[in-house]
C-alpha cells in the first residue's frame, strides 16, 4: 500500500475566538494612566463591542490550529490548472523583506528611493527582455488590470487613429476575465471557437474580423495547455484590418526563454507575476500584471513611468497620450522585489523552469490517459485537460473525483474550464514536483477512477478526512450566511 | 448527467441551437431553458432576467444563468420586446433545474414577427440533434 504523504493525522478542533477566554484575562498590560480624565463625546458613550478577554496563548493557540486547516503549496501539490500554483522560493520573500525595501515609503523623495526605483526600472527591462517586447509598465495590480489597462490602450490607440471599434474577440479557450475586462472597457466581445486540435485557426479569425473590430485577445498557451500556434497567421489578418493582438501572458510559465513572445506579432501582453515570478497567491492578493507593449503603443502606457533623467531615476507624468493612472502610487512594489530576485536567482536558468512544467504535464498526461479521458490527445504545454466522459456513466463526475483527491493530500485541479470540455478536469503540475510526487499523484487518480468503479458513495460523500466535510456549495450560493454565529 | 432518453422535451414548446425553447401563449411567446441546458448548467445560483420593456432581436443575448460550476447565456429564440419576467427566479433560481419548462420560465416576449416560431426545432428534431451532439 502507497503511503500518502499529508493526507492524515489529526484534525484540530477549534472553536470560536468569542467562546474562549475569562473576563479580565488580557495578553498585555496597559500603562497606567498619566493624564487627567476628559469628558467623551456623547456619541461615543455606550455600550463596547462584545469582545472576549483572551490571553496571548490562547490566540497563538487559536490562529495556529486555524492555519492546519489550510491548504498550500507549502502543504502539498496544488495542480489547479492555468493558476500556476508553484513554490515560490523562500530567498525571494526574504529579498522583499530587507530593511531597505520592507521600510521604503513612496512618499519618501526620489532621491532618497533610488533603490526601489532602479530595482523597478531593471525588472521593466528583464520583463521586456524575456517576453520580447519593447516597453513595460509594472503598475497594474493583478493580471484582470493589467487586461483593463490593454483594452484602455486599444481605445487610445484606436482614438488616435480617429475612429472608433467597438468589439474584441475572444477565443473560447481564453482566460475567462479576458471578455469580462474589454466588455469592462466597453467593447463587445465576439466569442470565436477554437479548431478540433485546441487551437484558434487562422480562418476562424479572418470570419470573425472586420473594420468594426479592435483587435482580438489571446490567452497563450491557452486554457487547454496548447500554444496558439498559428498566432502569427491571425496576427496578419488582424493587423492587415486594422486591428490590434493582446496576449493574455498569464500561461508564461510554460515559455520562458522559449517562445520570444514579441516575435509573434502580438502587440500587448501582460505577465501574472503573482503566477510566473514567484508571489504566492490564491488568498486574493495583492498581485502584479505587468503590461508589456510593442514600440508603436509605449505613449500609451499608464503613468507615472520611470525615466532615466542623467544617471538619477525618477517618476514621470509627463506622457502627454497615456491613458493614466491604474494605481495609488506606482502598483504593488513587494511584488516586483520577489519576481525581480526570482530572474536574478535563475538567469538562464529560467528556461529549465518552463522545460520542467511542460514535462511534468505531459508526464501526468501519459501516465493518466489510459484511465481519464483525454479532451485532446496530443502534446500539451503547461496543463492537460481530461473529463469525467468514461466515469459519467458510473454517475461519477468530475467533482466527485477531485473531492475524493482531498483526501490522498492533494489540492483538486481546475473543474469544469474550460467550457469548450464538458466535466473538464484542468491539472497544472508545474516545475515545482519531483517525479516521485507526481507518481504518487498519478496513483492517488487511479486509485480514485478504481473506487469509482466500485461505491458510488465513497465518491459522492468525499472527502472524508478533512475538517469540513463535501460542502453545500449550491445552498451556500443560493442562501449566504454570512455571520459567524 | 441525465442521458438523452432520460430529458424532459414537451412537444407543445419549439427549441433553439443553444437550448432554449420558445411557447405561444396567445399574443405572447414565452421563453426559458431546456432541461438538457439546466442539467447541463447544474444547480443554478442566479438568473440574470432580460429587462422589462427592453428588445432583443432573434437570437440576441437576453440573460444568463449562473451555476455553481459556469455562467450560461440566454439567447432569444424570438426577436420581440420583454413583456413580462419570472421574478420568482430572483429568490427561487433552483426553479429552472426543477421544474425548467413551467415554473422556472425565464421571460416573455411579444413577439415582432410570430413567424420567426417557424424556424425553431420541434421537440422531434432537437432530440435529434441532442444525440449528434453525444455521437
Amino acid at each position: 500500500m502507497v503511503e500518502f504523504a499529508g493526507s492524515t493525522g489529526l484534525v484540530l478542533n477549534e472553536p470560536l475566538l468569542f467562546d474562549k477566554g475569562k473576563r479580565g484575562r488580557a495578553g498585555m498590560s496597559i500603562p497606567r494612566r498619566d493624564v487627567d480624565y476628559a469628558p467623551v463625546d456623547e456619541e461615543l458613550v455606550g455600550e463596547g463591542p462584545d469582545f472576549p478577554d483572551l490571553g496571548e496563548v490562547e490566540v497563538v493557540r487559536h490562529y495556529t490550529r486555524l492555519s492546519t486547516w489550510n491548504f498550500g503549496v507549502d502543504t502539498g501539490m496544488y495542480p489547479l490548472g492555468s493558476c500556476t500554483m508553484k513554490y515560490n522560493p523562500k530567498s525571494n520573500e526574504k529579498q522583499a523583506a530587507l530593511p531597505g525595501f520592507a521600510g521604503a515609503h513612496p512618499l519618501l523623495p526620489e532621491k532618497l528611493s533610488q533603490g526601489a526605483l532602479k530595482m523597478m526600472f531593471e525588472l521593466e527591462r528583464f520583463l521586456g527582455e524575456i517576453t520580447g517586447m519593447d516597453a513595460v509598465s509594472l503598475q497594474p495590480a493583478a493580471g484582470a488590470q493589467g487586461e483593463l489597462a490593454g483594452m484602455l490602450i486599444f481605445h487610445a490607440y484606436h482614438k488616435s487613429k480617429g475612429r472608433g471599434r467597438s468589439k474584441i474577440i475572444v477565443p473560447d479557450t481564453a482566460h475567462g476575465t479576458n471578455p469580462a475586462s474589454a466588455a469592462l472597457c466597453g467593447f463587445s466581445p465576439v466569442k470565436v471557437g477554437s479548431s478540433d486540435r485546441g487551437v484558434l485557426s487562422v480562418e476562424g479569425v479572418a470570419a470573425a474580423m472586420d473594420e468594426e473590430t479592435a483587435g482580438i485577445m489571446v490567452t497563450n498557451p491557452n486554457t487547454l495547455g496548447f500554444f496558439e500556434e498559428n498566432i502569427r497567421g491571425i496576427a496578419e489578418i488582424v493587423h492587415a484590418r486594422g486591428g490590434l493582438v493582446y496576449a493574455d501572458g498569464a500561461n508564461m510559465n510554460a515559455v520562458l526563454g522559449i517562445a520570444h513572445m514579441g516575435d509573434t506579432g502580438i502587440d500587448v501582453l501582460h505577465l501574472n507575476l503573482h503566477k510566473t515570478f514567484s508571489t504566492p497567491h490564491g488568498g486574493g492578493g495583492p498581485g502584479a500584471g505587468p503590461l508589456c507593449v510593442k514600440k508603436h503603443l509605449e505613449p500609451f502606457l499608464p503613468i507615472p513611468r520611470i525615466v532615466d533623467d542623467k544617471g538619477s531615476l525618477r517618476l514621470s507624468g509627463d506622457f502627454p497620450r497615456s491613458i493614466g493612472k491604474l494605481h495609488a502610487f506606482y502598483g504593488n512594489v513587494g511584488i516586483m522585489i520577489r519576481a525581480y530576485s526570482y530572474i536574478l536567482s535563475l538567469g538562464p536558468e529560467l528556461k529549465k523552469v518552463s522545460q520542467l512544467a511542460v514535462l511534468n504535464a505531459n508526464y501526468v498526461k501519459e501516465k493518466l490517459k489510459d484511465v481519464l479521458h483525454l479532451a485532446y490527445d496530443r502534446p500539451c504545454m503547461h496543463e492537460c485537460v481530461f473529463s469525467d466522459k468514461l466515469q459519467a456513466p458510473l454517475g461519477i463526475s468530475t467533482l466527485d473525483m477531485v473531492k475524493r483527491l482531498i483526501d490522498y493530500g492533494f489540492h483538486p485541479p481546475t473543474i469544469y474550464f474550460p467550457l469548450v470540455v464538458s466535466g473538464a478536469l484542468m491539472i497544472e503540475p508545474t516545475e515545482t514536483e519531483c517525479k516521485e510526487e507526481l507518481d504518487l499523484f498519478v496513483e492517488a487518480f487511479r486509485q480514485i477512477v478504481k473506487e469509482a468503479g466500485e461505491s458510488q458513495e465513497l465518491l459522492h460523500g468525499a472527502p472524508w478526512r478533512t475538517k469540513m466535510r463535501r460542502l453545500d456549495e449550491t445552498g451556500a450560493a443560493r442562501n449566504p450566511r454570512l455571520t459567524c454565529k | 448527467m441525465k442521458e438523452i432518453s432520460q430529458l424532459a422535451t414537451p412537444s407543445d414548446v419549439r427549441y433553439t441551437l443553444d437550448h432554449e425553447w420558445a411557447r405561444v401563449e396567445g399574443d405572447i411567446i414565452r421563453i426559458g431553458v431546456t432541461d438538457y441546458a439546466q442539467d447541463r448548467l447544474g444547480d443554478i445560483v442566479f438568473v440574470e432576467a432580460p429587462r422589462m420593456g427592453k428588445k432583443y432581436a432573434k437570437g440576441e443575448e437576453c440573460g444568463a444563468l449562473e451555476s455553481v460550476k459556469a455562467v450560461g447565456e440566454v439567447y432569444a429564440p424570438v426577436g420581440g420586446e420583454i413583456a413580462g419576467v419570472n421574478v420568482t427566479l430572483e429568490g427561487s433560481p433552483g426553479l429552472v433545474n426543477s421544474a425548467p419548462y413551467t415554473d422556472g420560465w425565464i421571460a416573455e416576449v411579444k413577439p415582432v414577427d410570430p413567424t420567426e416560431m417557424d424556424g425553431l426545432m420541434t421537440s422531434e428534431q432537437y432530440i435529434e440533434m441532442l444525440k449528434g451532439f453525444k455521437e
